[in-house]
């Protein structure tokens, strides 16, 4: 416990003492009257921890005898995960306070979530793993029941709830197995234990591990929490379960695979590529039938996790990349779409039905037109960016020699398609109806905007992320 | 003599009936809870019987975090089905279903 092994992980610590003394003071003061000016702290706090991480971190620093890592791949997770909580938390501000939802507790309970993910992309044991898989589950379990007095607020929480416990019971008897098969909890250690012919406790310590993790990707088969706690949170916390947790999540992954069990990419390559053909099915033709375009994000967001699967089924440092550069996409164009979906009301009172988007194009041409471009980037239709990021886990699953993966990803894509071209096909050519109403706050509009721009810009460089991925990607994969 | 294998076996066991108690229960979501403690003890047992078969001190450290954990876990779990139980006046597992599909 030394200083050089705190300095390591100062990031975390501000924000964990950030998020306590923000608490105090609230509940001393003005409680929930205090509540936008936290939102627009914590969201500070956020973006100037992303801007710390990214612009001053260097090197791989290992703390506290080598449980706890700070190299390249955390940090690009950590930055993507602070910037996209923090543009939740900006644009839900208006809609919570509209519906007096806003309350202190949640930007309070986000950032501590936030400091759970960033312990889960930097953990180096099966102790600190755990540690921070929980802080943030007991977080994400709280948000999603956000809403105390509404039935499926509150179902939502509980079926969260429990599916959640179960994954981290499934992940915990995995974590056991491999403790006590490899004799230590590192991963450093964990990895030269994993080598060659393993023992058959370390492979059921290995898969039960992963089955945890593709819980908490929302991978299929164990994606039945999801639509459910999609549909039922209220939606700025539905945009924040589809952006950050999923980064983590997916960082998580990778950096078990790769550090504790990268000697053995065979064993752990067909189970996740599995995991992702199956996703990538799943999600494309049981979104066909969802009229509420909350679930329907759900399963698009298993959809998309499938993709992301890919690159890492692969097993190599360009799949890492392909998969870091597919999920900074991703968050994207969620925070953008979600940024529509929170406009969407009638009335002042919230619509998720999809067919109140009939004819959005006469009425609101902009605003269209940039959900139009979001949608063909999450379906994946050249030349926008959506596009590249499935070249990328393609090309990865092509080079590690998954063909027949990349020739199902292809189809599930073009069957996925479907849904995104549907919404587009409402707003443009859907009858007459009851539209929406006009308008729209601007905190969203700006981030509704943004997003569809670089859905368009970044087709010229992907605004330098692809560079970024591979540094990070070269630290986790030797 | 009990050793090793019999320990694993114990918390196999308690594991299986921990998710056969979450996946089987029809009746009521308190017994869920219970469930779900199950399968922690049952990792508990796993770890402390590695740690003294391995002479590693670790493995115990890792069942105190866990036991904290768990009791959160449970505070956080009672906490939303008291406000569930609010809403709906029912702790049925059969009657969590506003949501389907």
């Amino acid at each position: 416990m030394t200083a050089s092994d705190l300095s390591i992980l100062l990031p975390e610590i501000v924000i964990a003492v950030y998020a306590m003394a923000a608490l105090l003071f609230a509940v001393y003061t003005g409680k929930d009257k205090l509540a936008p000016t936290l939102v627009w702290g914590t969201a500070a706090v956020f973006v100037l921890c992303a801007a710390w991480i990214g612009l001053t971190g260097g090197g791989t620093n290992l703390a506290f005898g080598g449980s706890y890592v700070d190299d390249a791949f955390a940090r690009f997770a950590k930055v993507v995960i602070l910037l996209s909580a923090a543009a939740v938390l900006v644009m839900s501000e208006g809609y919570m306070s509209r519906r007096d939802l806003l309350r202190f507790e949640y930007p309070i309970l986000v950032a501590l979530a936030a400091v759970g993910m960033m312990v889960m992309v930097s953990a180096h044991d099966l102790i600190v793993l755990y540690m921070g898989l929980e802080l943030q589950s007991l977080a994400l379990y709280v948000v999603a029941s956000l809403r105390r007095d509404s039935a499926k607020s509150t179902e939502a929480g509980l079926k969260y709830f429990v599916l959640g416990a179960l994954s981290s019971g499934l992940l915990l008897y995995g974590a056991s197995l491999t403790y006590g098969y490899a004799g230590t909890t590192q991963f450093a250690g964990i990895v030269e234990a994993a080598s060659g012919e393993i023992s058959l406790g370390l492979l059921f310590g290995l898969v039960f591990l992963l089955s945890g993790f593709a819980f908490k990707v929302s991978a299929a088969p164990f994606h039945m929490w999801t639509p459910d706690v999609y549909e039922g949170a209220p939606t700025p916390v539905t945009a924040f379960f589809a952006t950050a947790p999923k980064m983590a999540a997916m960082g998580l992954f990778a950096r078990v695979v790769h550090d504790a069990f990268g000697n053995i990419p065979a064993d752990w390559g067909q189970i996740i590529a599995f995991l992702s053909v199956l996703s990538m099915f799943l999600g494309a033709i049981a979104a066909i039938g969802q009229r509420n375009i909350k679930r329907l994000m759900a399963y698009s967001s298993i959809a998309h996790m499938g993709y992301a699967l890919m690159g890492l089924a692969a097993g190599t440092a360009f799949g890492v990349q392909a998969m870091l550069i597919y999920m900074a996409i991703y968050v994207t164009m969620n925070i953008g779409t979600f940024a529509f979906i929170l406009s969407m009301e009638r009335d002042g009172s919230p619509v998720t039905d999809i067919g109140a988007l009939n004819q959005l194009s006469k009425s609101e041409p902009l605003k269209a037109l940039a959900v139009l471009i979001l949608m063909f980037s999450l379906a994946g239709v050249p030349p926008l960016v959506g596009f590249f990021g499935k070249f990328y886990v393609l090309r990865a699953a092509v080079e590690a020699g998954y063909a027949w993966l990349a020739i199902a990803g292809v189809i599930a894509s073009v069957i996925g398609a479907f849904y995104y071209l549907r919404i587009v096909f409402y707003m443009y050519f859907g009858e007459e109806g009851d539209g929406l109403d006009r308008g729209m706050a601007p905190v969203p509009w700006a981030m509704l905007m943004l997003a569809a721009f670089a859905m368009v810009a970044g087709v010229v460089n992907l605004f330098g992320i692809e560079g970024l991925a591979a540094a990070a990607a070269a630290t986790l994969v030797n | 003599m009990v050793g090793l294998e019999h320990y694993l076996a114990v918390a196999a066991a308690l594991f299986v009936i921990g998710i056969f108690g979450l996946f089987l229960n029809r009746k009521n979501v308190i017994i869920l809870l219970m469930s779900i403690e199950l399968i922690l003890l049952a990792v508990n047992i796993n770890l402390v019987a590695f740690s003294a078969f391995l002479g590693d001190l670790v493995g115990q450290v890792f069942t105190l975090f866990v036991l904290t954990v768990a009791a959160a876990e449970a505070a956080i779990g009672l906490a939303i089905l008291v406000c569930f139980f609010r809403n709906r006046g029912t702790i049925d597992v059969e009657d969590v279903n506003v949501m389907k599909g």
